[in-house]
């Protein structure tokens, strides 16, 4: 077994008095695609984005392919969070650049590639998510199920090693959520590494190589998907996957 | 009557060429404004807490001082004092444009504080700095969301650089005053003065809206989404 | 003389002579201010056409033309139809009627953002319009206009400045008359700004206080 590409130990984060993350590790190997679930409030979203600092740990440490993660000097976190790609909810697309602008400008401003060639490498980000033909809209103008694959065009050209997704079909209706799972689905086959935070048993079932639940600021099981959603050790567990496929249908 | 009226046509391409001086005021001013304004409103958004502190009180002070007073403690006061030797244009020019900053700071705030969080979210997660996702996220955006208020400050700052007057600022309003103290004329001459104010400022509002089209982000609302 | 002596012998009698009609002139011109704002708005909201139009070409008329042009269109221009105002009269004049261009615009966007369910359950309350005024539209109306009209008051307590440009000697024309004769610019002025400052602070923490006292859990979030 090599090394893992990521590790996360021990991250805790406090909001005044409420403690939300009590303590969350977790070890990501190359290819692997983790799967978070958990109810709302559970506090998926703040470990996400504890693991490239948007959200500031109080305590815990980060290793990327063995080697500690120091936050506190700016360059190494502007490095960090370019190898680390990150997929919201709500998209949080550039809203006054065109598609092709926003894949782009990460390139030009952070990385510092010419104009042109970042273009270049836009357009093939773009072609990849199928949206070649959109490439010059602006977010206003495209579909939520578009918007999502220019910002995991967007996250691509970095050229991450690993890519964190938030509920990245939550905010789109029904019909568009499979043109992003069919992007996500592609990008775990090329050996993409993953975590991503999800209500779609179906699709988690189907791809996750581990299910992680979470609750209350804590992992409490992790397993492969059969383990998770037919054999779960805690109660916990089996009561909120039953729910949840009794809400997002059967698996 | 066509006594005034002649008086009026006499004197109109005088207070037109007045009204050259009231537009380079206006502008010079508003360009300070936004020059000074713009790091005041980004410093009072995300600077700490000293930085906050000094841009509010900086802006207390400038809001809550009447234009008149700052011209004649700048000119008079300021100016003597240190033995600066500048026109009154110039002086004109700073304190209508310090005046401005105070305002124009606190519109660009509001457009600031209006875009969603997650832009700059988003920004820092490709690996941004703050001053780049600042730079180049946040203040194109802001900046758009901030023309209708920019256009209400230009049609402020325009009839409150006929305040200068009091420093023989050659604008519309020094001019019809002195046409008006020969002709004796008065009446004629203000109204149209004020007319040639409203037409200014009927033209700087429609230039305004003109750019506000022209920067549109195609289907864009802020508070959609 | 050193300067705070000279201060506190010489300037500060003038300059609280000159504070007291600051005073008289603001708090007059704000309240005829304030009447001919909420009368102006009422008209351009519920008045006919004919009146609505009138009403709509004073505010464009008095909120484009700069102040100074119509303090000295009152002070300087109405002897050429014999008619004399003193600079004081003058003054309140003039601060009335652009002021009360402004405070119209507020009332005006306040009145037409109450929704129309608001009057149609009145209506089916059975109450009639004066009650319906009174108890519904003008209460949510006030509330809405406050922070604008409040504004507008702070802006009059600076413009009253002005005064001084039609002779009128009040705070900022007693300074300069002070100034004039001691040479001590820089000190007057920065008096008489602390001066305004404290007037002006003064005003919008009363205001933040009363729109405080005033507001609804959830009223000022929900518009139209
Ligand atoms: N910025 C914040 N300030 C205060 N509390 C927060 C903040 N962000 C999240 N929380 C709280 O932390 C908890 C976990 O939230 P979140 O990570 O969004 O959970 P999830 O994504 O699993 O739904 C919630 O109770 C939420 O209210
Ligand atoms: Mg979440």
């Amino acid at each position: 077994m090599t090394a893992p590409i990521l590790q996360i130990k021990d991250i805790t984060k406090s909001y005044g008095k409420k403690e939300v993350l009590k303590g969350v590790s977790l070890d990501v190997n190359r290819g692997d695609l983790k799967i978070l679930i958990g109810p709302s409030g559970a506090g998926k979203s703040t470990f996400l984005q504890c693991i490239n600092f948007l959200v500031r740990p109080d305590k815990g440490q980060i290793w990327l392919n063995g080697k500690e993660v120091r936050c506190e000097h700016r360059r190494n976190l502007y490095a960090y969070r370019q190898k680390i790609g990150m997929i919201f909810q709500d998209f949080n697309l550039f809203d006054h650049l065109t598609a092709l602008e926003n894949v782009r400008i990460g390139m030009v401003k952070v990385k510092g590639i010419p104009k042109e060639e970042a273009g270049q490498r836009a357009e093939l980000e773009l072609e990849r998510v199928g949206l070649k033909d959109h490439m010059h809209k602006y977010p206003a103008q495209l579909s939520g199920g578009q918007k999502q694959r220019v910002s995991i065009a967007r996250a691509l050209a970095m050229d991450p090693e690993v890519m964190l997704l938030d509920e990245p079909t939550s905010a789109l209706d029904p019909e568009l959520i499979g043109e992003v799972h069919a992007v996500i689905r592609d990008l775990g086959s090329n050996g993409m590494t993953m975590i991503m935070a999800t209500h779609q048993i179906a699709f988690a079932s189907l791809l996750a190589s581990e299910i992680v639940f979470m609750e209350d600021g804590k992992i409490v099981e992790t397993g492969t998907p059969d383990k998770i959603f037919n054999d779960a050790e805690h109660s916990r567990t089996r009561e909120f996957c039953s729910k949840i496929t009794d809400l997002y249908g059967e698996r | 009557m066509p006594e005034s009226l002649t008086a009026i046509v006499d004197a109109l391409p005088y207070l037109l060429g007045g009204s050259l001086v009231t537009i380079s005021v206006v502008a010079a001013a508003m360009g300070l404004g936004f020059v000074v304004g713009l790091p005041l409103a980004v410093g009072q958004v995300y600077g700490g807490v000293v930085v906050r502190a000094i841009v509010t009180v900086y802006v207390w002070f400038f809001r809550g001082i009447p234009l008149l007073v700052f011209l004649f403690l700048f000119y008079f006061g300021f100016c003597t004092t240190l033995e600066i030797d500048v026109s009154p244009y110039v002086v004109a020019v700073v304190v209508l444009g310090l005046i401005s900053s105070a305002y124009q700071s606190q519109i660009f705030r509001g457009a600031i504080l209006s875009l969603p969080e997650g832009q700059l979210k988003a920004a820092r997660a490709i690996g941004m700095s703050d001053f780049q996702a600042i730079g180049s996220i946040v203040v194109p955006q802001a900046l758009r969301l901030a023309i209708p208020g920019w256009s209400n400050e230009y049609s402020i700052l325009l009839k409150d650089s006929a305040v200068t007057y009091a420093l023989g600022v050659a604008e519309i309003m020094a001019r019809a005053h002195f046409v008006a103290t020969r002709t004796y004329q008065h009446f004629p001459l203000y109204l149209s003065a004020g007319a040639i104010f409203l037409v200014l400022t009927w033209l700087g509002t429609k230039a305004l809206r003109l750019l506000e089209d022209r920067v549109r982000i195609p289907g864009y609302s802020p508070h959609l989404s | 003389m050193d300067t705070w002596l000279y201060l506190r012998l010489e300037a500060f009698p003038a300059l609280l002579r000159g504070f007291l009609v600051s005073i008289q002139l603001i708090v007059p011109s704000a309240v005829s201010g304030l009447v001919i704002g909420i009368l102006v708005g009422v008209l351009r909201v519920y008045g006919k056409s004919v009146i609505k139009a009138l009403a709509d070409s004073y505010v464009v008329l008095f909120r484009g033309i700069p102040l100074v042009i119509q303090l000295f269109i009152w002070y300087f221009g109405l002897p050429y139809f014999k008619i004399y105002l003193s600079p004081f009269t003058a003054s309140v004049l003039g601060f009335s009627l652009c002021s009360g261009a402004y405070h119209s615009e507020y009332i005006r966007g306040a009145l037409l953002s109450i929704k129309r369910g608001q009057t149609l359950a009145a209506e089916s309350l059975g109450f009639n319009t004066v009650q319906m005024i009174t108890s519904v539209i003008l209460p949510q109306a006030i509330r809405r206009a406050l922070p604008g009209c409040g504004n507008e008051i702070i802006y009059l307590i600076k413009y009253s400045s002005l005064a001084y440009m039609i002779t009128c000697i009040e705070l900022t024309g007693e300074g300069k008359i002070l100034a004039s004769l001691s040479f001590r610019f820089t000190e007057i002025f920065l008096v008489i700004g602390v001066c305004y400052l404290v007037m002006t602070s003064l005003a919008s923490f009363i205001l933040a206080r009363l729109e405080g006292f005033l507001s609804i859990p959830g009223f000022e979030q929900q518009r139209t």
